[in-house]
């Protein structure tokens, strides 16, 4: 996975809540086997309307969504991160996220970073006066700056430790092999195996 | 000495660290039971396959094939060329990996929620995790049953291991006893309107107090499937006689002396009467309707009783944009009785109402009644073998001479990936648990309740409870 430091691109204002990831990517989408390409998936529904936000020509190419709270809720499917990812994503901010969703993010090196209700309602105001408006996210100082205006977001610890140093959460574990074989040999004798298959 | 209060998500919890996290790094938990299906691993194992890494352990993994499999022509090949090559990917990646796999066709098919407690893998006191929020069901035998992504996927096929953040706990308690006609859907339709989607988040629950202890496994399962509907991590409910009863002979069960030693563990996993949750929530079931949603979330419901809400009922105003919205979208005027509420189409199924107690409930309603006129009714049961104990007792007939579809196992018009769709603009009565925009098909519209309100509504064309029929 790629280092994330620092990055800038157009901030995108979705004021809507409760987005969820049935919206974000429909599940038509869903029965490919690739793991890229779903740019043309992300919101499908919501894009055939031509006032959706991702219509207008100054959002076009946002790379930085900021939502209304209760971002990501339901469907487990991280093809929600690939589709946000593909289209050029590279942060979500809101006040609150699903914890499968945000999750997620996190293993595709998406940030999902959370700032106050307040502070989107005054980058949404900022966004709105200035369409098309850059914004820069810090994660190593967990900051969105947009013009004058610069808000905090929080992000957690680890996570963003992977992030910046771009670490493979498989590799990390692998690391603790041993432990895991010898947790193995402690398991009681009553736990379910699929194998051999009973019928 | 073992510490005394602590609740059953931390028990579970505790018994399956592999690495403690230090330093704010997550806990290394071990993962008892992986349940696959085929829309969220192709590109799990395209990542093993990439990196050269094993399955793990292909003896804690079965794969079943429900999202995107027909509910009709079974025998024939899949139509739709892209869910047949995400099932033949299911299919070629189990071969090469060595995981045990029931393909459509085969008696242990079904929906994967409904096929591990079924076979008896699904147990007190283990992890469980599938690519699928819905995993949460599993925790009506005491299980920690995560809904897990797909790079999470392909850690555990890899590592059998999840890092994983602590959680919060939460207490669901629901005291009294259930009113004829009310049933567990009602429970958690009721409970989510009442924390909103989002209140559960960071939290496992636990649904605990005498509606909970009465209720059967299956009703268990409804309430716990739906935990990732108020935003939970997880739902679990504590096992009991309920849950041995239920366990006890099936095909991977614990025998004999794993059975003793399994029994005596599981009854130490009730929370401890001094342990302390971070958060209760209190529900009076004596006094709970049949609750059903007006909106396009599942935390939009109220009681099949009331009305459509107004927007400016609501003082938040996220919620209030979210109801205007949502009134728009489902074409509702607030005010309307719920019970006035035409629908087109019944769905019967889903991983949350598709178990045989779900089928029996609707089938004694509808049975030697006629459907109301233009309605449409799918029963999709949630496994071969649910199907073939329904047929066994003549569920099916009841069915068929109703007027409804008696369909084949599988994920269906829950979320419509196979070809049970609704049209655009098209409402439905559905026991399934979500009930967002366009979720059943484009433009479709979805109020989620109970299989005994899916049945009344069938008969009535409208919302209804079985207490409604008498009227007529």
């Amino acid at each position: 996975m790629e280092k994330f430091t620092t990055f800038s691109g157009i901030a995108v204002p979705l004021r809507r809540s409760n987005v969820d990831t049935d919206q974000i990517i429909p599940a038509v989408y869903l029965k490919r086997i690739t793991k890229t390409g779903f740019e043309d998936a992300l919101f499908a529904s919501w894009r055939n309307d031509p006032e959706f936000v991702l219509n207008d020509p100054a959002y076009k190419h946002g790379s930085v969504l900021i939502a209304g709270p209760d971002f990501g809720t339901g469907s487990s499917r991280e093809h929600a991160v690939w589709a946000l990812r593909d289209y050029g994503f590279k942060a979500v901010l809101s006040s609150k996220f699903a914890d499968i969703f945000k999750g997620n993010s996190g293993k595709q090196g998406l940030i999902a970073g959370e700032i106050t209700e307040e502070d989107t309602e005054k980058l949404w105001e900022a966004i709105l006066n200035n369409p098309g408006v850059e914004i820069t996210i810090d994660l190593v100082h967990r900051t969105a700056t947009l013009g004058e205006l610069t808000v905090e977001f929080s992000i957690d610890e680890y996570t963003r430790w992977r992030l910046l140093e771009g670490l493979d959460d498989i590799g990390l574990t692998l690391r603790d092999e041993s432990s895991i074989t010898d947790f193995e040999a402690r398991r009681p004798n009553w736990m379910p195996k699929t194998l051999p298959a009973k019928h | 000495m073992t510490k005394t209060n602590l609740t059953l998500a931390e028990k579970v919890w505790n018994d399956h660290v592999v690495v403690k996290g230090e330093n704010g790094a997550p806990d290394l938990l071990f993962i008892d039971l992986h349940l696959l299906h085929e829309v969220t691993s192709p590109q799990a194992f395209d990542g093993l396959r990439l990196a050269g890494r094993p399955v793990r352990r292909p003896d804690l993994t079965i794969a079943t094939e429900d999202h995107n499999t027909p509910t009709i022509d079974i025998d024939k090949p899949i139509a739709d060329p892209t869910s047949r090559t995400q099932i033949e990917a299911l299919r070629h990646n189990a071969k090469e990996f060595g995981i045990r796999i029931h393909s459509l066709g085969d008696i242990e098919q079904g929906i994967v929620h409904v096929v591990g407690p079924q076979l008896g893998l699904t147990m007190p006191g283990i992890t469980v995790v599938c690519g699928d929020s819905h995993t949460s069901t599993h925790g009506a035998f005491g299980a920690l049953a995560l809904g897990i992504g797909t790079s999470e996927v392909e850690h555990v096929l890899a590592t059998q291991t999840l890092p994983l953040k602590p959680f919060k706990t939460m207490a669901i308690n629901v005291e009294g006893k259930l009113r004829a006609g009310v049933t567990s859907k009602d429970i958690i339709l009721a409970v989510i309107a009442k924390i909103g989607t989002g209140g559960g988040q960071g939290y496992v629950l636990e649904y605990r107090g005498s509606a909970i202890r009465d209720l059967s496994m299956e009703a268990r399962m409804t309430i716990c499937n739906m935990s990732i509907e108020a935003g939970a991590r997880a739902g679990m409910v504590a096992p009991d006689q309920t849950t041995y009863d239920y366990l006890k002979g099936r095909v991977h069960a614990p025998v004999g002396q794993d059975w003793e030693e399994a029994v005596k563990y599981w009854d130490s996993l009730a929370t401890d009467e001094d342990a302390v949750f971070d958060a209760e929530v209190f529900l009076d079931a004596n006094t709970l309707d049949p609750f059903v949603t007006w909106g396009t979330n599942p935390g939009q419901g109220v009681s099949l009783n009331d009305v459509v809400p107004s927007p400016d009922s609501f003082t938040d105003p996220n919620e209030k944009a979210a109801a205007v919205r949502a009134l728009e979208y489902m074409d509702l005027v607030a005010g309307t009785k719920m019970k006035d509420i035409k629908v087109d189409t019944v769905f019967l199924g889903s991983c949350t109402n598709s178990r045989i107690e779900d089928l029996r409930s609707a089938a004694a309603i509808l049975n030697g009644k006629t459907k109301a006129e233009n309605i449409r009714m799918l029963v999709v049961p949630g496994s071969a073998r649910v199907r073939l104990q329904a047929e066994s007792e003549g569920l099916d007939k009841i069915f068929k001479d109703f007027g409804a579809e008696w369909r084949f196992a599988g994920c269906s018009m829950c979320l419509g990936m196979n070809p049970d769709q609704l049209a655009p603009g098209e409402r439905a009565a559905s026991t399934s648990n979500r009930n967002f925009e366009g979720r059943q098909g484009k433009g479709a519209r979805t109020h989620l309740v109970s299989p005994l309100v899916a049945a009344a509504t069938a008969i009535r064309g409208k919302l209804s409870a079985p207490a409604d029929l008498e009227d007529n």
